[in-house]
């Protein structure tokens, strides 16, 4: 199942600049080990080790939020990769 | 090079060979929080860096060419999968880099909040949990005031006649010491002051937040806590409260302690006001570094060269350090992003970086990159 997702600034140091990439998988879990295997190191910029997201991200698939890996995502899906507003 | 970590990237200043001029290079990793910088001693172009930023995840740097370029660990530090009805816990941020012993090339270790130590044995690339102290049974009471950041595991120090003998602090938790290359652990508070605890006699919970160890003299360490300055010189248990030599209107409440690299009775502290709200600020707006020459039993203010007046900064436990030349170089960061230098063992001082962002370290790299 494929899926295109988009990559916020903080992330594009490891898709080489891309805003947008092609991914395969049908739940965020699955996507995000995609990705993990294309672009090492992504991942747990994202989910901690008890895969949990990360308090300042959010991971939406097309306009629903997803609250964990286990969302599902289907073909043709986007799967947005949000960096909440904080900071300072 | 002083490398200096920031709260939004990573700079570095380099020297003449008078040490007068000092260049201003980066940033590299703008917007990046870097917590910890060290240079490997047996490689000396090998450079860590413990970093994050406001959104992503933290994580580890490592350079072999001085920090002209960085890569990423593949396997940055992390705590084991929980187990079924286990409390999960994650890294928040890497806090503090050490190399491990001559005798172990690519060995260092990591410290974490909340409070985590994890090894690595390739250089920084791969790194793994030291479940003997990350799981030991009374890991949990150790840190069990964590302040609203977390519990920070620091000031990691490798005996140098024994890869096997480890210390490390947390803040808030106390000093543990292990001689089984960290299978166990044991408390080494005794003596330190816990003012803040409701049993001032607790064997643990308190809140060391620098401790150095000589490398000349490893039986001797000093300590800047929370609640005073202290020495122990092994194999002693109880610490001495050198701080108490402090003038007593200044006290002996700081972050960092510096040693001197050849003469074990010479240490630099910074102090900053404890009382009252605890304001962590310079006392009286006038900053000064004081320093011992006789092991803690008196000391000396050093302020010449620095803001007389009005100058409200704090030195955080990372921020000062000294270099191993012969006239003794010492810097310290600001939290008001100002780099302070001295090349006459703190007898005068003098700016030689300003409007930086929130230093939160800086380290002294032999050589030039």
């Amino acid at each position: 199942m494929s899926c295109t997702v988009r990559v916020a600034s903080p992330l594009r140091s490891y898709t080489r600049g891309a805003a947008v990439v092609d991914a395969e998988g049908g739940n965020v879990a699955a996507v995000l080990a995609h990705l993990e295997a294309r672009f090492p190191g992504m991942r747990f910029r994202m989910v901690d080790e008890q895969n949990q997201i990360r308090p300042h991200m959010r991971l939406f698939v097309n306009t629903e939020e997803a609250p964990d890996l286990t969302h599902p995502i289907g073909s043709g899906d986007t799967l947005h990769l949000i960096c909440a507003l904080s900071g300072g | 090079m002083l490398w200096i970590g920031t709260r939004k990237g990573l700079f570095a200043l380099r020297p003449d060979r008078t040490r007068r001029s000092w260049q201003l290079r980066g940033p590299q990793f703008l917007g990046h929080i870097i917590h910890h910088i060290a240079q490997d001693p047996r490689e000396p172009r090998v450079l860590l860096m413990a970093s994050k930023t406001g959104h992503l995840g933290p994580t580890v740097h490592r350079s072999g060419d001085g920090g002209r370029t960085w890569q990423e660990a593949a396997q940055p530090p992390a705590f084991r999968k929980a187990a079924e009805g286990e409390p999960p816990r994650s890294v928040q941020r890497v806090f503090w880099l050490t190399p491990g012993h001559s005798s172990a090339p690519g060995s260092w270790y990591a410290g974490s909040s909340p409070a985590g130590l994890f090894h690595s044995g390739d250089g920084g690339l791969n790194w793994a949990p030291v479940a003997g102290f990350n799981d030991h049974p009374m890991r949990p009471r150790w840190a069990a005031f964590p302040t609203p950041d977390g519990e920070f595991l620091h000031s990691i120090l490798v005996d140098p006649r024994d890869p096997k003998h480890l210390y490390i602090a947390i803040s808030v938790g106390g000093v543990f010491e292990s001689t089984d290359g960290g299978c166990d652990w044991t408390p080494l508070n005794e003596g330190c002051a816990a003012d803040f605890l409701p049993d001032p006699a607790a064997p643990f919970g308190h809140d060391p937040h620098n401790v150095a160890l000589h490398p000349l003299a490893p039986d001797r360490l000093y300590q800047q806590n929370h609640c005073g300055i202290y020495r122990l010189d092994r194999p002693e248990r109880r610490w001495v409260r050198i701080g108490r030599a402090m003038p007593q209107k200044i006290g002996d409440v700081g972050f960092p302690i510096v040693l001197h690299p050849r003469d074990p009775e010479t240490a630099w502290v910074c102090p900053m006001d404890g009382t009252t709200v605890w304001p962590r600020t310079s006392i009286d707006g006038r900053p000064a570094i004081y320093r011992t020459t006789d092991g803690g039993r008196s000391w000396r203010r050093l302020d010449r060269g620095l803001p007389a007046r009005q100058a409200w900064f704090t030195v955080l436990r990372q921020a000062m350090c000294a270099d191993t030349r012969e006239r003794t170089g010492l810097y310290f960061g600001t939290t008001g992003g100002e780099v302070w230098a001295s090349h006459s063992g703190g007898e005068s001082w003098r700016c030689i970086a300003r409007h930086l962002p929130e230093i939160y370290c800086v380290h002294h790299a032999e050589g030039r990159a």
